[in-house]
């Protein structure tokens, strides 16, 4: 199963990267969405996917073969910081489009004498 | 810990002094200032009598106990004379600043606060037994420093000041760090006290050498020694209070203290000697003739002030050759660190007191221009008298305290001819002849600094303001030194038992061992000694000079513009400023999609580079779980979605499919028993589509452009590589775990010591508590910036250099 | 963005206090079972944003007349307050605290100052997502 994971996140980085390579601005934006997917799914893997029961301890018993938690607790922060900055740069990007009337972003660049 | 509370004083008053300056606008905020330093000098005064007879006092505050670091304050004869030094003159200034700073147009608030910022740091610097705690304080007067300067801060000399000064006196201070850092590689021990015993073991150390040099890099360019003495005279932008304060009493001397506190240290070794008395010597010779030329009144107090400080440090050079005399208390060598200490408190009073003139002189006729200036003796009587006792002090004249170190520092000069150690013999006779050479110059400057100010024909027409002699509280403070400098010279003996003897210790411990020993008598006649046919000398030649000034004056403009040290300065300063921005610009094109490809692409060649050199990449399929087929499914419609995402070129229908991509993350959560994670997953990416959509219609049409097939592929490769390292790296980090995990850990203390049960709950909010405290600063960040970008909309500004 | 389909907003009168019900169940369930500030807070914010969807963003405004922004200070002063707190008690910085009480209604309850400090995520985490989408809803 971590084989076909791997494969899978290494396929989502390709597509993330190949989507923020591009020239259209709004591609930039969904490539980082796709970005975080295979970031958080990264994490889960390298954790491990065995794990029979979620790692919720009842009545302090911890005989069972619990999922391991770290990456979840990893993974439930980067998920909310990665809607965040999802957020932010959907509005970075539309006032760039308002401001400058243009999404080519090979068209971006700063000022000379900036 | 009340020393140590005592350091911080001013820095604790300057928390009031904006409130004083706002609520209490009628009364000058100097008055209330005043009271701290003067208070802090009445009660170093009540130290004195037990550091004369060799008494200590040690003090410490553990500040960061893991590292060993604490602020200590240690008051021996040394540090004391300069916290005397810091209070009293600082008293002094404050009354003067008082009168010299209008309450009405000055930012009171900012210059006071930053004063009594450097009081703190200056008497941090003097105490601290601990390096790293030292290094901190002696920072913190460059920062000091550099915002006095600036005070001014809407002239370009005034920047250009302060930014020089800091520059130069920064990079000593990091200098320094690595010689104390060295320092503790080999003795073990931030601890100055602790160090010197081991003095005789740590000489021998390969990194001995390195120490030594670091730690004088940041003892020259703090006090202005040759070739680091630029900055000073650019540093008398700053207001005349703080010139006469931080630049000639006390800041500059920070090296002096540091070289004497050292001394215990270093003059073990021949180089330690050489540096310190060779440079000290030439910043003399250099400081004094340049003096001569310059036409700004607080330009030749700048140039005499390196010039004497470079006569202090070569004094003390010649004291650490003491530690390679035999029985060298009872040879002439004792008058060098004697001579040292003596000519510091000397200068403090006659230099503090001639910068209060310069002032005055400025702030009376508006000019600081010596070559606009003359006549003003009538007009300015008292002046005239306090500036003639501070001059003919730094000229070395008799009845005043400049003549009796002056003759101590020639018989110290004279004593390193005959010393025999590191080929003296060859080049000792260097050292007299320059110090004769420089007192003549030092002659010169002092009467050149007098008499064409307020001797000569008046020229009023030159004069920006009517000139009259300054208000009487603006006189206290110099008249205070004036006087010092003529009591100082008829009691010599009684300050030698007070101050100077209890320093002299400090810096020459092995040699006595208590104040008393210090067998140095001063008596301003000595017979006909060689020193006094120099004096003589000095006098004849001098006045000589003196008189036909005006015929060779002129001289000095055949000296070169163009190879001076401040070009060199210049040069380097534009190399780094322009220099970085060219080859900066070289490969930041603004383009965003150019700086992907370079991170990229460095990216993936290090990381799989880094993976097959280390032999790391290993795939195990022992530990994996099994397939399943829902697992399967839903990556296959992962994959369909991403794909959908990358080939369409309706925006709608790559939300749509970012959507599903997102939601089949969170199946896969689910089946991987993660539950948090997939309620969070659903919930959020819901939310995110609602974002999306809301989005939608300021967002372009199209989601997608023409492209090159040439752009597309190599797009399509540093993707692949991106990917292909990312599968790497996940295979080799699940395949071998090196540590195990802390899971481990957090499983079986998560009821007892967690007391919860969902163990991702509880390494949220209590495990891991402060990574979601920053987590959700984070959030409240980025809703800040969303708020600020959407809801102000700033107008364009019409010119938006306006500071050019 | 005013929208006038019944069938939607008859059904998100009810669907949206089921969800905030969820919400809090979940909210003060996650110390001991899955859920917690985070989740409990989207939930929060999604039932929000639904109601802004069926209905209209002024109008919600004017029945939930709240300053998120506020909100989402209060959170974090919260957060901070607590992890705080444990230096008036001589402990290091982020010391939790519990224990276990018998209440009546409740039976034997858990109090725990994590808890606190899971309320101040909460409050921050519904703060940040109502702030983001109303500024961008309400930008035209």
């Amino acid at each position: 199963m971590e084989i076909l994971m791997s494969l899978l996140i290494g396929f989502l980085f390709a597509a993330a990267v190949y989507l923020m390579l591009s020239k259209s601005l709004i591609r930039v934006v969904l490539g980082t969405a796709v970005l975080s997917h295979a970031a958080h799914l990264l994490l889960l893997t390298m954790g491990g996917l065995g794990g029979t029961k979620p790692p919720v301890v009842a009545d302090g018993v911890t005989v069972y073969d619990y999922a391991d938690p770290l990456p979840q607790a990893l993974i439930l922060t980067a998920i909310v910081i990665a809607f965040a900055v999802t957020a932010f740069l959907l509005v970075v990007s539309y006032r760039a489009y308002q401001e400058l009337g243009t999404d080519d972003m090979s068209l971006m660049k700063g000022n000379e004498d900036e | 810990m009340y020393l140590v509370l005592l350091i911080f004083l001013p820095l604790l008053a300057a928390v009031f002094i904006p409130f004083l300056f706002k609520r209490v606008g009628k009364i000058h905020t100097g008055w209330f200032v005043f009271a701290v330093p003067a208070a802090l000098f009445i009660y170093y005064l009540t130290l004195i009598s037990d550091v004369m007879n060799g008494g200590t006092f040690i003090e410490e505050f553990a500040w960061i106990p893991s590292l060993d670091i604490a602020i200590s304050s240690y008051i021996d004869g040394l540090s004391l004379l300069f916290s005397l030094l810091i209070t009293g003159i600082g008293s002094l200034v404050v009354l003067y600043s008082v009168f010299y700073l209008d309450k009405n147009r000055e930012q009171l608030h900012n210059f006071y606060i930053y004063l009594l910022m450097f009081m703190t740091a200056m008497l941090g610097v003097v105490q601290s037994d601990h390096m790293i705690s030292l290094y901190l304080f002696w920072e913190l007067t460059s920062i000091s420093s550099f915002l006095l300067i600036g005070y001014w801060y809407t002239r370009d000399r005034s920047r250009f000041g302060a930014l020089k000064s800091m520059m130069i006196t920064v990079f000593g201070g990091l200098m320094m760090l690595g010689g104390f850092i060295l320092l503790y590689i080999m003795g073990g021990t931030y601890s100055i006290r602790e160090l010197i015993p081991q003095a005789a073991e740590l000489v021998n150390h390969d990194f001995f050498i390195w120490a030594l040099v670091l730690i004088l890099l940041g003892a020259f360019t703090k006090s202005a020694q040759f070739p680091f003495y630029i900055w000073l005279p650019d540093a008398m932008e700053a207001p005349t209070p703080v010139s006469a304060y931080l630049h000639s009493a006390t800041m500059v001397k920070a090296g002096l203290y540091l070289v004497a506190r050292f001394t215990p240290i270093f003059a073990l070794d021949g180089t330690w000697v050489w540096l310190v008395a060779g440079i000290g010597l030439l910043t003399l010779f250099w400081g004094s003739f340049f003096a001569v030329k310059q036409t700004d009144l607080k330009g030749i107090l700048a140039f005499s002030t390196v010039s004497q400080l470079g006569l202090i440090m070569s004094l003390l050079g010649v004291a650490a050759a003491a530690y390679h005399v035999e029985d060298a208390a009872s040879t002439v060598f004792k008058y060098a660190a004697f001579a040292a200490i003596f000519h510091l408190i000397n200068h403090a009073t006659f230099k503090g007191s001639l910068f209060m003139i310069a002032g005055i002189v400025d702030h009376e006729t508006g000019t600081r221009d010596i070559r606009k200036l003359g006549g003003l003796m009538s007009l300015m009587p008292i002046s005239f008298t306090i500036a003639m006792i501070g001059a003919f002090s730094m000229a070395g004249l008799p009845l005043l305290n400049g003549f009796l170190s002056k003759e101590m520092f020639l018989t110290a000069m004279l004593s390193i001819a005959q010393f025999e150690l590191f080929s003296m013999d060859v080049w000792g006779f260097l050292f007299p002849v320059l110090a004769w050479i420089a007192s003549v110059f030092t002659f010169i400057y002092s009467f050149y600094f007098v008499f064409h100010t307020f001797a000569g024909k008046h020229k009023p027409e030159l004069l920006p303001k009517k000139a009259h002699e300054a208000p009487i509280g603006m006189l206290i403070s110099p008249a205070v030194l004036a006087v010092l400098v003529i009591v100082i010279f008829f009691i010599p003996n009684l300050v030698a038992d007070w101050l100077i003897k209890p320093a002299v210790v400090a810096i020459q411990p092995f040699l006595y061992n208590s104040p008393a020993e210090v067998d140095v008598h001063v008596s301003a006649w000595h017979g006909f000694q060689p020193e006094l046919f120099m004096t003589i000398g000095i006098f004849a030649v001098g006045g000589l000079l003196f008189w036909k000034l005006r015929k060779w004056q002129k001289a000095y403009k055949i000296f070169p513009e163009a190879f001076t040290l401040n070009r060199l300065y210049d040069g380097m300063m534009f190399l780094g400023d322009t220099g970085a921005n060219r080859f900066s610009r070289m490969y930041m094109d603004g383009i965003m999609r150019n700086g992907f490809v370079y991170m990229f692409s460095a990216m993936s060649v290090l990381v799989i580079a880094t993976v097959f050199l280390n032999d790391a990449f290993l795939v195990d399929f022992s530990q994996s779980a099994p397939i399943g087929f829902y697992e399967v499914t839903i990556i296959l419609a992962m994959i369909i979605g991403t794909i959908v995402i990358l080939v369409t070129s309706s925006r709608l229908t790559a939300i749509i499919a970012l959507g599903a991509v997102g939601y089949s993350v969170a199946i896969l959560f689910v089946m991987f028993r993660a539950p948090d994670l997939a309620l969070t997953q659903l919930v959020i990416e819901t939310v995110s589509v609602a974002l999306f959509l809301l989005a939608f219609f300021h967002l372009p049409k199209v989601a997608k452009k023409m492209e090159r097939p040439s752009f597309k592929l190599g797009n399509a490769i540093i993707a692949i590589a991106v990917g292909a390292m990312m599968t790497i790296v996940a295979l080799s980090a699940h395949s071998q775990k090196i540590i195990p995990s802390i899971s481990e850990y957090y499983k079986e203390t998560v009821y007892t010591l967690g007391g919860g049960g969902n163990i991702v709950n509880v390494i949220l909010v209590d495990y891991r508590g402060f990574d979601t405290l920053f987590e959700i600063t984070v959030l409240g960040i980025a809703a800040i910036g969303i708020i600020t970008m959407i809801k102000l909309r700033l107008k364009k500004k019409e010119a938006p250099h306006e500071n050019k | 963005m005013r929208t006038n389909d019944v069938m939607l907003q008859t059904a998100t009168k009810v669907v949206t206090f089921i969800i905030l019900v969820f919400a809090i169940h979940i909210f003060f369930a996650g110390h001991y079972t899955p859920g917690g500030g985070f989740v409990g807070g989207l939930l929060t914010a999604s039932a929000v944003v639904l109601l802004m969807l069926a209905f209209d963003i002024r109008t919600v405004k004017s029945i939930l007349p709240i300053n998120y922004v506020t909100m989402t200070a209060i959170g974090l002063i919260l957060a901070l307050g607590t992890a705080a707190a444990s230096i008036v008690f001589d402990v290091p910085f982020f010391t939790h605290a519990y224990d276990y009480f018998t209440l009546p209604l409740f039976g034997e309850t858990s109090l725990h100052s994590a808890m606190l400090f899971d309320a101040g995520v909460y409050l921050v985490v519904v703060g940040v997502t109502i702030t983001i989408i109303q500024t961008i809803g309400e930008d035209e």
